[in-house]
């Protein structure tokens, strides 16, 4: 397979799942604030420290209103990470593979595309987001499910499969992460059932409420909450069953040694610590050295598979 | 209410369907009579069937706007034109004598010029050419051939007779939607097909693979293959990413390719480099090797050209292949096959007149109103004159510019160009076509059973191009 397709195919694994998981975690944050009582609410603003993108954010809103944060994470096309962007680059990312993949994918996108960028005030106005928002998941399951069911299990299956978990894995973290430090008021007694609650949101940005209860068998708690998003086996959105996903995939592909290191020792790390026992800050610190060792991994991908850069390319073989 | 073709008024111009106003040509009563069953509204729903077949299958043709590239669906006519067989054998045996001609001119002009030192073709021309490459000067490629794959433009004037128009020997495009159309016929007018058998045409993919093949500078039994595209902004790209997908081939870009300090090819794959025999390149000449043309070129490879010159690979068509397309040229072409074949041409030239030569000069000088000169190069219709349309004051200047720079142009008698009927809402009108074949060229020499028949939609409007409102047909070649 040529390098640039296998790199495409990646990217348009990344990008439809990171349209996903932005439409998910608005749709999750929407649904928490009404839960919450005033004061307790934390707003919006924790939206864009999930996707770490605070300074552009600040540098073209004047504040963190909801409609500001809804604008930037669904509609902004600056914004290389909301829904509108990351739908067009992964259809840009498929334009130059149609002939690799199957043609229902090209459609699918290009329908997906016209679908957000038609009906976009609606997804912006409070009416009409959650079903603006839904169609995005769906769109974005139909196109995963389609591509799983028609792909044939040969390198550009490979090289899509590692993309959707390096993204999926990233952005399980990132929510952690945030609804962990920024979100949760200090642990005062009569704010107790709100925490649940915040768990729960957790859970369910990730759509994982009811795998979580089937698997751990215990009520919504933070300690159980972390190691099942980072440590469960089972579960397709878990930190650790994403990485194994992409050290299968890794396994079979040539000259994979940068690779095979790069991801193992990922795994380890991710699996052999007691996340229930890390505080704020040492989760935090995990966390960001699991963020560390994803990027790692995409760079060993990049350098052993994708085309070299522009000012590299002359050269011997 | 049915069609009524006692309205169809071809205007005393040749149509390809109807001999006059309600009544066809013998090769086409059975399609005739077909389309006398149908009403408007059929006509319409079968219009709106094949509209929305292209939009399901993907053919597209991009246009470059402002606001990006934009995906066109490909504009279709479903009232096939139809050419019998006869006609169509001379028509292929002409072709291929044409392309069979212009491969050793371009080949004699790379190497010894006899043609020139013959006297038949003036040094002076070749002197201004555009397209000559100095640097594929003495490049021997695969078979002696330089235009594997060809795309003439044929034409008929008013009394039906079929002419030559240009001949594209650079990177011809438009064979992928000969192909698209045929299948979109089948979907949406299938009962035409009970009455006719026309030629098949889905052959092309094929014979190109195997014409491919045939220039493999390694003996190897699976040569490997590539498409080059300048890219998804290329108007052309749905044909580049079509055609390596129906031969199996990898489409590549520029950055995909290196060459080595052996002037060996590679593409840069997941396992590694691998080696390239072949590429049929869809990119430019001047774009083709940053190292050997344009400097500035981000689309080409480094080192392609010397990867060539050193026979490590073959490029279709060769480089500097472009030389024997150009206008003046083209005047010349009846007299370059009479010099390489000592043939007559079995399909004529427009009748174009050289202002070179004195006497041409003259009659064209003398009847500006009736012609329409082109200057030498330039494309796309600039610089032209509309002798017919054109003021006073605009024909006393090209007489000047004539006069000035003789050279630099040609002229041609307006030509009427044929009609057909096509779909204008829900009834019939006539709309001018032309046509364009296509000619491989390796150890055989095939033509496609028919071509890309090209329509201006727009009422008396002569403009085929689909960027400019033109659209298109199935062509079938039928024994009747």
């Amino acid at each position: 397979m040529l390098s640039r397709v296998a790199e495409h195919i990646y990217w348009m694994g990344r990008y439809v799942e990171r349209a996903e998981n932005t439409a998910r975690l608005i749709n999750v944050n929407a649904f928490l604030l009404l839960d919450l009582p005033k004061g307790v609410a934390p707003g919006w603003e924790p939206l864009i420290a999930i996707t770490g993108q605070e300074g552009e954010f600040e540098g073209r809103y004047k504040d963190y209103s909801e409609r500001n944060v809804v604008k930037f994470l669904i509609g902004d096309m600056d914004n290389a990470g909301s829904i509108l962007s990351a739908l067009n680059q992964a259809r840009e990312n498929c334009r130059t593979i149609r002939d690799i993949v199957p043609k229902a994918t090209w459609e699918l996108l290009t329908e997906l595309n016209i679908y957000a960028r038609d009906n976009l005030q609606s997804g912006l106005a409070k009416k009409g987001r959650h079903a603006y928002l839904e169609r995005i998941i769906e769109g974005s399951q139909l196109l995963t499910g389609m591509l799983g069911a028609t792909l044939s299990r040969d390198e550009a299956w490979s090289f899509l499969r590692m993309g959707r978990n390096l993204e999926r894995a990233d952005m399980t973290t990132r929510i952690v992460d945030v609804r962990t430090a920024n979100l949760l008021p200090d642990d005062t007694s009569e704010l107790r059932p709100f925490e649940t609650i915040q768990w729960m949101s957790v859970l369910k940005s990730l759509s994982s409420y009811h795998m979580y209860r089937r698997r751990m068998q215990v009520r919504v708690q933070r300690g159980e909450v972390l190691r099942f998003l980072f440590q469960d086996t089972t579960f397709p959105r878990s930190v650790l069953h994403c990485l194994q996903a992409v050290q299968h995939e890794v396994a079979g592909l040539p000259r994979n040694t940068a690779c095979r290191d790069a991801i193992s020792g990922l795994q380890e790390k991710v699996g052999d610590t007691k996340v229930e026992r890390l505080n704020q800050d040492k989760l935090h610190l995990y966390i960001d050295q699991i963020q560390l060792g994803l990027s790692k991994v995409h760079e060993a991908l990049a350098s052993g598979y994708f085309l070299p850069l522009d000012d590299a390319r002359s050269g011997s073989v | 209410m049915p069609i009524d073709l006692k309205q169809y008024n071809t205007d005393g111009l040749y149509d390809e369907l109807l001999a006059k106003p309600n009544r066809s040509r013998s090769h086409a009563k059975h399609l005739v009579r077909q389309l006398r069953k149908m009403d408007a509204a059929d006509l319409a729903e079968r219009q709106d069937a094949a509209d929305l077949a292209i939009k399901e299958m993907g053919v597209t043709f991009t246009v470059y706007t402002e606001a990006g590239a934009i995906d066109r669906n490909w504009p279709f006519d479903i009232v096939p034109r139809i050419i019998p067989k006869s006609e169509w054998d001379m028509v292929a045996k002409g072709l291929k004598q044409r392309v069979k001609a212009l491969n050793k001119f371009i080949d004699d002009l790379y190497h010894e010029q006899k043609i020139i030192k013959d006297g038949v073709f003036p040094a002076e021309i070749l002197a201004d050419s555009k397209n000559f490459r100095p640097q594929c000067v003495g490049v021997n490629p695969p078979l002696g051939i330089w235009a594997h794959i060809c795309g003439s433009d044929l034409v008929r004037d008013g009394n039906g007779r079929l002419y030559v128009l240009e001949d594209n020997l650079r990177v011809p495009s438009g064979v992928s939607y000969m192909l698209e159309n045929r299948e979109v016929t089948k979907r949406v007018f299938p009962e035409l097909f009970e009455d006719y058998a026309p030629m098949p045409v889905d052959d092309y993919p094929s014979q190109l693979f195997d014409t491919l093949c045939d220039l493999s500078p390694r003996k190897v039994k699976h040569p490997e293959i590539v498409v080059l595209t300048p890219g998804i902004y290329n108007s052309a790209y749905f044909e580049h990413a079509y055609l390596a997908q129906q031969m199996g081939c990898e489409l590549v870009e520029g950055r995909d390719l290196l060459v080595d300090d052996k002037d060996v090819v590679y593409m840069r794959t997941v396992s590694g480099p691998k080696r390239v025999d072949v590429i049929y390149r869809r990119i430019d000449d001047e774009f083709m090797d940053p190292e050997a043309f344009r400097e500035d070129s981000m689309l080409g490879v480094p080192g392609l050209l010397r990867a060539w010159k050193s026979g490590n690979v073959a490029l279709a068509n060769a480089p500097g292949a472009g030389v024997a397309d150009d206008k003046v040229v083209y005047a010349f072409v009846p007299e370059i096959i009479e010099y390489y074949l000592g043939q007559k041409p079995v399909i004529p030239n427009v009748p174009t007149y050289r202002c070179m030569y004195k006497e041409e000069r003259d009659y064209v000088l003398d009847n500006l109103d009736k012609l329409v000169v082109k200057p030498a190069n330039e494309s796309g219709g600039y610089g032209m004159l509309m002798g017919k349309s054109a003021t006073q004051k605009e024909r006393d200047q090209f007489a000047r510019l004539i006069r000035r720079n003789p050279r630099n142009y040609i002229a041609q008698p307006t030509l009427s160009l044929s009609t057909v009927p096509t779909v204008i809402h829900d009834h019939l009108e006539p709309r001018h076509v032309d046509l364009r074949p296509f000619i491989l060229s390796g150890r055989k020499t095939q033509v496609t059973t028919g071509g890309l028949t090209r329509v201006a939609l727009r009422k008396g409007s002569l403009v085929v191009n689909s960027s400019q409102g033109g659209g298109s047909k199935d062509t079938w070649i039928v024994d009747a």
